[in-house]
């Protein structure tokens, strides 16, 4: 099971009202390479997982949770009080007439969700290799994201959020070794 | 009902995301490196640092945690907030 714990895993400050931002932004709550990709994506890869990396996937799919958090924060902070004209002139009329201030799992272009994001082959050495991609991939989208943010404070969550990319991006290569290691010594026996 | 949050509430809350957080980077590294001692020592001492930090801010504050794995105390006020979106 899981427990939820009611704090942020860094905090998320906000330095002013900006939807324009936020538009921005949901592409890591919804998108191909966002946050709910990512822990989806690990946590249902663990069941078929070799048990040496069953503890890294539930890991490290469920810090990605936290970090969905961290971005809904941003985003809820971002919209909150905007005016309907507000969310017009950002370009987010299209949501709003949807959802109001409501958050929704879906990228910066309005695209919902979906499961074609992410796949479970099977095959360790493939699922880790996607895993790893999907890493780089993300760190990739923080970097524009920072780059096209006028926002020093949501830069600064931004900034730890492709950290911790690259961070698992370094475990998932290391579990590859450990898997190759152990086919290797089964190969000699 | 949303209680008064204090400069102190900022900042035993850093303090407690600052442990936590080389909790999480240790859990990730001990999945890869289960035989470093070093760094399972590490991993118990800021567990039980983290363990002191909590202490002190859940009864000023309330509980972090569900299900029993924080003390509620005589009165149930988990739904009362701040959640972690609105601080």
């Amino acid at each position: 099971m899981w427990i939820y714990e009611k704090k942020l895993q860094y905090p998320v400050k906000v330095s002013t009202c900006n939807p324009k931002l936020a538009k921005y932004l949901i592409e890591q709550y919804g998108g191909a390479d966002g946050e709910l990709a990512a822990a989806l994506r690990y946590l249902n890869q663990r069941y078929t997982i070799p048990d040496k990396v069953i503890g890294l996937l539930t890991d490290i799919g469920t810090e990605e949770f936290a970090h969905l958090e961290m971005i809904a924060t941003m985003v809820y902070k971002l919209t909150k009080d905007a005016t309907p004209q507000q969310m017009r002139a950002a370009g987010l009329a299209e949501r709003y007439v949807n959802h109001d201030g409501a958050l929704f799992y879906e990228n910066a272009a309005g695209e919902p969700w979906s499961a074609k994001y992410i796949q479970a082959k099977g095959d360790p050495i493939a699922d880790l290799y996607e895993d790893i991609a999907a890493e780089e991939k993300a760190r990739a989208t923080y970097q524009w994201l920072i780059d096209i943010s006028d926002d020093p404070d949501v830069n600064d969550s931004l900034r730890f959020l492709r950290e911790r990319e690259i961070v698992h991006s370094m475990r998932f290569r290391e579990a590859v070794e450990i898997l190759k290691e152990e086919q290797n010594r089964k190969k000699i026996f | 009902m949303n209680k008064k949050l204090d400069a102190e509430y900022y900042q035993l809350l850093e303090q407690i995301q600052a442990a936590d957080f080389v909790l999480v980077e240790l859990t990730l590294y001990l999945d890869t490196h289960p035989d470093d001692q070093n760094a399972l020592t590490q991993f118990n001492q800021y567990s039980e640092y983290s363990r002191q930090l909590k202490a002190i801010f859940e009864p000023r504050y309330g509980p972090l945690l569900q299900y029993g794995n924080s003390p509620v105390g005589q009165q149930w006020d988990w739904g009362s907030g701040p959640w972690p979106w609105q601080v």
